[in-house]
Order: structure tokens, then C-alpha cells, then sequence
């Protein structure tokens, strides 16, 4: 019985967040209708006339296979930077030498522009998938690594010690000991990694005339069909949006629902 | 017949950043003994403990260990906020491999004979009040099975009722299972109603400064001469230095 008025809580705690979200988006959808309503649609295309642009892309045959091209090096790269840099990350964290060793590496990954990865990126890749999947991964493997590498050294030791008074193994502790309290550093890495995964694909993607997202967009600028424009640019937030709130903000609820398990109702957040 | 120790301790010497703590500690438990360890603030005893329980390495001497399986009861719960009750009180049979089946069962029948109730099983240590996860700390050291049990000043933050009852538990499983156990302790009273013997550190050279046999097993020791005991070692030079040294270190 108190299983199930905790999970109702715990949903009725998420449609909430959803709620005080949705009044946000609404509150920005009229922002954008006003600057509309002053500049004309040439310069701004109301939401209204954006919608009507997506509803008849949505239509179009190919619109599903665009849209697949692009999620697939986003994600693909999110992932493979997710798990890159929370690898080198940990080992950094454990090893004084390999942070000494990763550290230089990781200030040029993130010292040099993205613009400029994707320069490098179109002379070894061409204009195939790998020129977003790699400015993706070079992007957002240093976020992942620099919150391994503070979770690793922000654990409790106390709790290593209690955990190697009883024998445990060194992979054991890792797991039960190290991983849940990294996974707390790594979620808000994630997060902004995941937004960003989005947006450096559509601009490799423009950049490098490999279609996706930023192909289409790249052809609408051609066209000056601006209303396909903020189209394909709202398609992209709402992916954005929906790998956020629909993909990770669920598994961090569920991860760390012992996190919430300590506050009654009206204990203030 | 005479067995060997469960533990010794063979001329340990410990320093910390060049500063020696303690040298040419020597101290025997025997099999199914119970040593209490008393000492000033700061003389050395927690480092005395870890490095039996083997966490720290000492700079000199040697630990002997004739035991099959340690335990420790921290001072503070160290529980895994993570876990549920029951997978924290299961931590050490998960680390060693046990199935899962039987790790439940021996958590669940540990919880309930300290105290804790089935509806707190799944609850996180974030639910819980602080005497429910010492209770579960005691729970989760006597869940291995121990032959060797260490407690540092296990009781020293809970209320009186909760240490008489967690003390007698402790007990009550050091008879019926015959573990042996080292007692770190500030409490005179707790020290001479649990053990079988008690160890005085001295605060200067860190040696043992008195060693004493208790009269009658634990358990079995009247209220009355337990405080009668308590009362003539107060009195006692030797233990006269334990309790101004903790004065002054407050
Ligand atoms: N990791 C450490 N690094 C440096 N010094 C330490 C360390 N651990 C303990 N010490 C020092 O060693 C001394 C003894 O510490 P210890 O914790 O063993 O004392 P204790 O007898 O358990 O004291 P208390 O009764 O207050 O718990 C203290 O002076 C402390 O400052
Ligand atoms: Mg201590």
C-alpha cells in the first residue's frame, strides 16, 4: 500500500515539474508571437505559421528518415562521449598519474572552439555522419569526464573503509560504493550533454552539407523559406527537450529515488 | 587446554607524519573473550582498532590473527544511503558472494532481533531515525557470522535505554556464538558490564597501562556489581588518568 502511494506521489511529483514546465514554454510561445506581431513574418514567422510548416513537413515521405539521420549521431555521440569520458574520468580519479596525463587533453578539447573541430572534422571525415558523431563526442566527453573525475574524488571514504572491513572486493566497492555517488555528479553533465548533442549535430550537419536536420536547413536558408526554418528549428528543441525530460530526467528519478526518500511532503526542496 | 588467540598484537608501533602514537603494543584476546579497550581522547585507540580490523597498515610490529571472519560497528552507522535497509544490513554477505535468496533471509531475521520492524525493510537511511541505523549497523556486522567482532564506541551516540538494549544483544550473540570481541570505549560502566577484561591505554606512552579480569561472565553480573565496580576503579590512579585526560580534551 505505501509502495503505491509512493509511486503515486513520485508521479505526481514528475507531472507537476511537467505542469510548471509546460506554463514556461507557454510564457516563451508568446514572447515569440509578440516579437512576430512587431517584425512581420519575413523576419519572425509567428508559432502559428511555424506549426503549419511542421505539420506539412511531417507529411513529407522523407521527413522520419531526416529526422532518424540526425538522432543517430546525436545519440550516437552523446553515448559514445557519455562513455568515454566517464571511463577516463573514473580511472582519473582513482589515478594521481592518468589525471595528470588526461587533464592537459581535455583543457584543448575544450579550448578549441567546436567551430574549429568541425573545420578538422570535414577534412578527415568528408561529408559523411562522422564529422557530427566526432565534434559531438570532442564537445561532450569533457563534461562527462570532469564529473567523474569530482565524483570519484568526493566520495565518502568512510564508506570504502566499511566496505573493505568486511572484504569487499575492489570491483564491489566500485560498484556499490563509488558508481551511486558519481552517478550524481554525471546526471547534470549529462543533461547539458545532451541538449548540446543536439545542437552540434544540426551545426556539423549545416556545416558539412550531410543532410539531417542541418541539411534541410541549409536548404531552406537557400530558399529563404523562413517559417521551414523555424520549423526544422523548433523539430530540433523539442528533440532536445524530449531526450531531457523524456529520456533522462526518468532515469535520474528512478536512480536516485532513495535521494527523495528522506523528504516528507512539505519539507521544503 | 590452552588455545591461541584469536588476536595479538606483537610489539605494534604507529606514528602518524613522523609524530608516534603508540610503541611496543603488546595485547592478546583470547577465543570467545571479550576486551574492553579504555584510553584518554587521542591516545590511539580508533588507530588500534583499524589496524586489527587490518584497514590500517602499522609502521612497526605485527597482528596475529587466529580468526576466520571479522566484523567492525563503526561509531557512526556508515550505511550506504542507497540501499534499503535490508541490502545494507546484507552489505558484508553481498560482498562475499552470497546468494540472494539467503542474504534476505538472514538481513530480515537480523533486523527483527534488533529491534527493527518489517515495515522499515525497504525504507532508505534517509527514513530512518539515528537509533534505527545503529540498530542496523549492529545488525549488519552480526550478519557474517563473525568468530572476531570489533566495536568502536559503538553505543556512545544513542540514549541510554537503546545502549542497554543494543549492549545486551551484543551479549547475548557473543554467547550463543562465541565470537570474540574488541571494545573500544569511553564508558567505564558499558566496558565493565561487556567484557570479560579490560585494557587501559595510557595516554603518555601509549602502552597498556592496567589490565584487569572482571569477576563472573557478562550478562550474568548483578546492576549492583556493576556499579560497585565501577565506582572502586573510579577511584583507581591508574583509571584516575583516563577520566582527567578526557576532561581536559574537553
Ligand atoms: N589519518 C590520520 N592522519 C593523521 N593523524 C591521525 C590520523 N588518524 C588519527 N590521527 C591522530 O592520531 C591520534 C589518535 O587518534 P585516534 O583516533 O586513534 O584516537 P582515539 O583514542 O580513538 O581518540 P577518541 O577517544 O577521541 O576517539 C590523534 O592525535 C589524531 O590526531
Ligand atoms: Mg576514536
Amino acid at each position: 500500500m505505501s509502495h503505491v502511494l509512493a509511486g503515486l506521489g513520485w508521479t505526481g511529483r514528475y507531472l507537476w515539474a511537467g505542469w510548471a514546465g509546460l506554463a514556461g514554454i507557454f510564457c516563451f510561445l508568446a514572447v515569440w508571437q509578440a516579437g512576430h506581431e512587431i517584425y512581420g513574418s519575413f523576419i519572425l514567422p509567428s508559432p502559428a505559421e511555424t506549426a503549419a510548416a511542421i505539420d506539412a513537413l511531417a507529411a513529407r515521405p522523407d521527413f522520419w528518415t531526416i529526422l532518424s539521420q540526425s538522432a543517430g549521431r546525436a545519440l550516437s555521440g552523446f553515448a559514445l562521449a557519455a562513455v568515454t569520458g566517464t571511463a577516463a574520468g573514473l580511472v582519473a580519479g582513482y589515478s594521481f598519474a592518468a589525471m595528470r596525463l588526461m587533464k592537459p587533453v581535455v583543457t584543448v578539447m575544450l579550448g578549441v572552439p567546436p567551430i574549429g573541430w568541425i573545420v578538422l572534422a570535414l577534412i578527415w571525415f568528408g561529408s559523411s555522419g562522422g564529422t557530427a558523431v566526432m565534434t559531438v563526442v570532442i564537445a561532450s566527453a569533457p563534461l562527462s569526464f570532469a564529473g567523474a573525475l569530482e565524483g570519484v574524488a568526493k566520495r565518502d571514504r568512510q564508506l570504502d573503509i566499511m566496505a573493505q572491513s568486511f572484504g569487499a572486493s575492489w570491483a564491489y566497492r566500485l560498484r556499490t560504493i563509488t558508481l551511486p555517488h558519481v552517478l550524481s555528479y554525471l546526471f547534470p553533465a549529462w543533461t547539458t550533454t545532451a541538449g548540446s548533442a543536439w545542437k552540434v549535430t544540426v551545426m556539423a550537419e549545416l556545416l558539412s552539407n550531410s543532410g539531417g536536420i542541418g541539411g534541410e536547413l541549409a536548404t531552406a536558408r537557400a530558399l529563404f523559406d523562413i517559417p521551414l526554418v523555424t520549423a526544422w528549428l523548433a523539430i530540433t528543441v523539442i528533440l532536445a527537450l524530449a531526450t531531457d525530460y523524456g529520456v533522462l530526467h526518468v532515469v535520474r528519478e528512478a536512480a536516485e529515488r532513495w535521494r527523495s526518500a528522506g523528504l516528507p511532503w512539505g519539507v521544503k526542496r | 587446554m590452552r588455545q591461541s588467540p584469536a588476536l595479538t598484537f606483537s610489539r605494534v608501533g604507529h606514528a602518524f607524519l613522523g609524530r608516534s602514537l603508540f610503541e611496543d603494543f603488546d595485547l592478546a584476546i583470547g577465543k570467545g573473550e571479550a576486551v574492553a579497550l579504555l584510553g584518554p581522547s587521542g591516545s590511539g585507540k580508533t588507530t588500534l582498532l583499524q589496524i586489527a580490523a587490518g584497514i590500517v597498515e602499522p609502521v612497526k610490529g605485527r597482528v596475529l590473527r587466529g580468526y576466520r571472519r571479522q566484523a567492525v560497528v563503526f561509531q557512526e552507522p556508515r550505511l550506504l544511503p542507497w540501499m534499503t535497509l535490508t541490502d545494507n544490513i546484507a552489505y558484508g554477505l553481498a560482498a562475499r558472494g552470497e546468494g540472494k535468496a539467503a542474504r534476505r533471509r538472514t538481513a530480515e531475521r537480523l533486523a527483527l532481533s534488533v529491534g527493527l520492524e518489517e515495515a522499515d525493510f525497504t525504507k532508505y537511511p534517509a527514513e530512518l531515525s539515528g537509533g534505527m541505523r545503529q540498530r542496523a549497523n549492529v545488525a549488519r556486522a552480526l550478519a557474517v557470522d563473525p568468530d572476531m567482532l570489533f566495536l568502536d564506541e559503538p553505543f556512545s551516540a544513542t540514549d541510554v535505554g537503546l545502549r542497554r538494549h543494543l549492549q545486551d544483544l551484543l551479549i547475548a550473540a557473543a554467547r550463543s556464538r562465541g565470537f570474540s570481541v574488541l571494545l573500544v570505549t569511553h564508558d567505564l560502566a558499558e566496558a565493565v558490564r561487556v567484557a570479560d577484561r579490560i585494557a587501559v591505554l595510557s595516554g603518555r606512552d601509549g602502552r597498556i597501562a592496567a589490565s584487569r579480569a572482571l569477576a563472573g561472565r557478562p550478562g550474568e553480573r548483578s546492576e549492583r556489581a556493576i556499579f560497585e565496580q565501577v565506582e572502586a576503579w573510579s577511584r583507581d590512579p591508574v583509571f584516575g588518568e583516563l577520566f582527567s585526560a578526557t576532561e581536559r580534551a574537553r
